[in-house]
């Protein structure tokens, strides 16, 4: 197409250019691409809203019915009676335990990683290779290993096949998604806020203290999170550290404990017993709620927290 | 303060520190020391650096001298920003880089395993090339320093961000708005909030990295004007890519240039000439010299 003035001027060349000036025939592909993309969206908001609809919509004259009582009885063979109370023991000590162990570790990890070694290095390297991969491995794989070392070498300390061991398992299993988001966090602090204050006389440590942990705290913060929804919904490690499905008559730290992933495992595939009123599967969407407030909590906070933190970056 | 004592040099040195809480006294000192004057604050002798095998720089050799301001000149990657980095021991944090040859600082070998490198930045002082103020209020941002120090009483921080701020020719221009963040300065502002800040903890020394090239002609003008207020005070040391500048504002000027390497063919930066800046502008000994300031080539 000519892009040149028409020779023969005034009037008609007006239109040509107008008329050209309103086509919309020309970007088709743009167009189907765009529709593409709008179709993907959408599909995924019709999942979840299908998913939150589904275990909702289950779940509510159960949750209606129970009540509070369902989050403080503990777990039994009939769904009428049954609450998550142990369950919720035992994810909420996983969390406790993943917040003191892993995340500063984790945390400490990046910062050392980012701001001390040097990444040159063939052993630096090394270390950084594995730790991708590591965050890479199936969470089963981290239930044998945590099976192994938690639960039997370290039987002393955990007492087998308890809470502590399966807050542990977690915490390995976290530990690569905290140190890879952390120092991801840390590598975006601009250089210039290093230097300065290394300009006046800051020690590295100083540097690190000062500038560039209140910079990528929200970073920081938002990997953290994360990797603590993903301790609390996942099942298949607890089975294989452990985690009881049946008759639990305690919760404490030293015994045999159950997780609110796993109840929802159990019970969805258990049949309704004859005269109870409710089925396991209602209870299991139950739990499922429960979990699902309770991962939005935190991600919740951690919105709020780093919208908090961002402040810090323009100095208000 | 004065623990690293290798010569009589850097007890005058460190004195003007201890006994300078105002202009006043800082004059009758610097009056006593004239034969710290005479003596070099950096003495440089075939100084290279490397980063892993590459030659970035080679065969450096010049003295700074005191209250004066040293510009360092010359094209792109002729290494003159990588020797100013040498001299506070800013390129430590380039685990690759190494330099070869002796720098001296008041006679003391810079890199000597029992030179503390943090020390050394406390006293040399740096403002760099983007204005990098901390995301935090003006007030802290000049303040920041100090703090590390050990100055904690309000009173006392209070005299230094005045002081510092009237230092850097800022002080009209902010004092309303001391607990705003320093973001919200202009860039010009933004570069005199880190003179401020530098300044703050009374270093010997100012290295600026290209100070101006982010700066409008005004602000670049303000600047230039600070530098000429404050070297009765400081040694300073300037990295610039505009020759006018150097010309305008500095006592003497080393001109860097860069050798293509035959075996690798890559640039390593060379000094050409090292002369009074009027000398440099006027009749300089080095004909490349010439040739750059001139503008023929670079």
């Amino acid at each position: 197409m000519a892009l040149t003035t028409p020779s023969d001027a005034g009037a008609t060349a007006r239109e040509v250019i107008a008329a050209s000036l309103h086509r919309r025939d020309r970007d088709v592909r743009g167009i189907v691409l765009a529709t593409l993309l709008l179709a993907a969206t959408a599909a995924t908001l019709v999942i979840l809203v299908t998913l939150l609809t589904q275990v909702i919509g289950e779940s509510a004259p159960y949750l209606a019915d129970r009540g509070t009582e369902f989050l403080t009885t503990p777990i039994g063979s009939n769904p009428d009676q049954i609450g998550i109370w142990s369950g919720l023991y035992g994810s909420i000590g996983i969390g406790v335990i993943v917040i003191i162990v892993a995340i500063p570790m984790g945390i400490a990890a990046a910062i050392y990683l980012e701001e001390y070694a040097d990444q040159g290095r063939r052993v630096t390297q090394l270390i950084l290779v594995n730790i991708r991969n590591l965050a890479g491995v199936p969470a089963v794989i981290y239930g044998v290993l945590g099976f192994i070392i938690f639960v039997k070498w370290l039987d002393p300390i955990t007492s087998g096949d308890t809470v502590i061991a399966a807050g542990l398992t977690m915490s390995v299993l976290v530990l690569p998604i905290v140190v890879i988001t952390s120092m991801e966090a840390i590598r975006a602090v601009p250089q210039g806020l290093r230097d300065g204050g290394y300009g006046v006389g800051a020690s590295r440590w100083e540097v690190v203290r000062d500038h560039v942990l209140p910079y990528a705290a929200p970073g920081i913060l938002t990997g953290t999170v994360l990797s603590l929804a993903r301790a609390l919904g996942e099942a298949a490690p607890l089975i294989i550290v452990g985690a009881i499905t049946g008759f639990l008559p305690e919760t404490t730290l030293t015994e045999k404990f159950t997780a609110v992933p796993i109840l929802i495992y159990r019970w969805s595939g258990q049949p309704q017993p004859p005269g109870s009123e409710f089925s396991f599967t209602a209870a299991a969407a139950g739990a499922g709620v429960v979990l699902l407030v309770l991962v939005l909590f935190f991600n919740a906070s951690a919105i709020y927290l780093r919208n908090r933190f961002e402040k810090v970056r323009v100095g208000q | 303060m004065s623990e690293t004592t290798a010569s009589g040099n850097i007890d005058v040195a460190m004195g003007r520190h201890i006994v300078s809480p105002d202009s006043e006294t800082k004059e009758t000192i610097r009056v006593s020391t004239t034969e710290m004057d005479t003596h070099p604050v950096f003495a440089l002798e075939d100084v290279s650096v490397y980063y892993g095998a590459f030659r970035a720089v080679r065969d450096v050799t010049l003295p700074v001298r005191p209250r004066e301001i040293t510009a360092f000149i010359g094209p792109s990657g002729c290494g003159k920003t990588t020797v100013l980095r040498c001299l506070n021991r800013m390129n430590d944090f380039v685990t690759t880089a190494r330099v070869e040859g002796t720098i001296r600082y008041h006679g003391v070998d810079m890199y000597d395993p029992a030179v503390n490198s943090t020390e050394v930045r406390r006293r040399i002082g740096m403002v760099f090339q983007k204005p990098n103020p901390f995301p935090k209020s003006i007030y802290d941002n000049v303040a920041y320093g100090p703090r590390l120090m050990g100055t904690k009483k309000k009173a006392d921080l209070d005299e230094i961000v005045e002081r510092s701020l009237r230092g850097a020719a800022l002080w009209d221009e902010v004092k309303d708005r001391l607990k705003e963040t320093g973001l919200g300065l202009s860039g010009g502002q933004q570069q005199r909030l880190c003179i401020a800040r530098a300044v703050a903890v009374e270093p010997d020394v100012i290295l600026m990295d290209e100070p101006c090239s982010a700066l409008d002609p005004i602000a670049t003008a303000r600047i230039e004007d600070l530098m000429r207020e404050i070297k009765d005070r400081y040694t300073i040391v300037i990295v610039t890519h505009n020759m006018q500048q150097a010309a305008r504002v500095s006592d003497r000027t080393a001109f860097f240039t860069t050798e293509i390497n035959p075996e690798s063919d890559r640039r390593t930066g060379v000094l050409v000439e090292f002369n009074p800046t009027e000398k440099m502008f006027s009749n300089p000994d080095d004909e490349r010299t010439e040739q750059y300031v001139t503008g023929r080539f670079g």
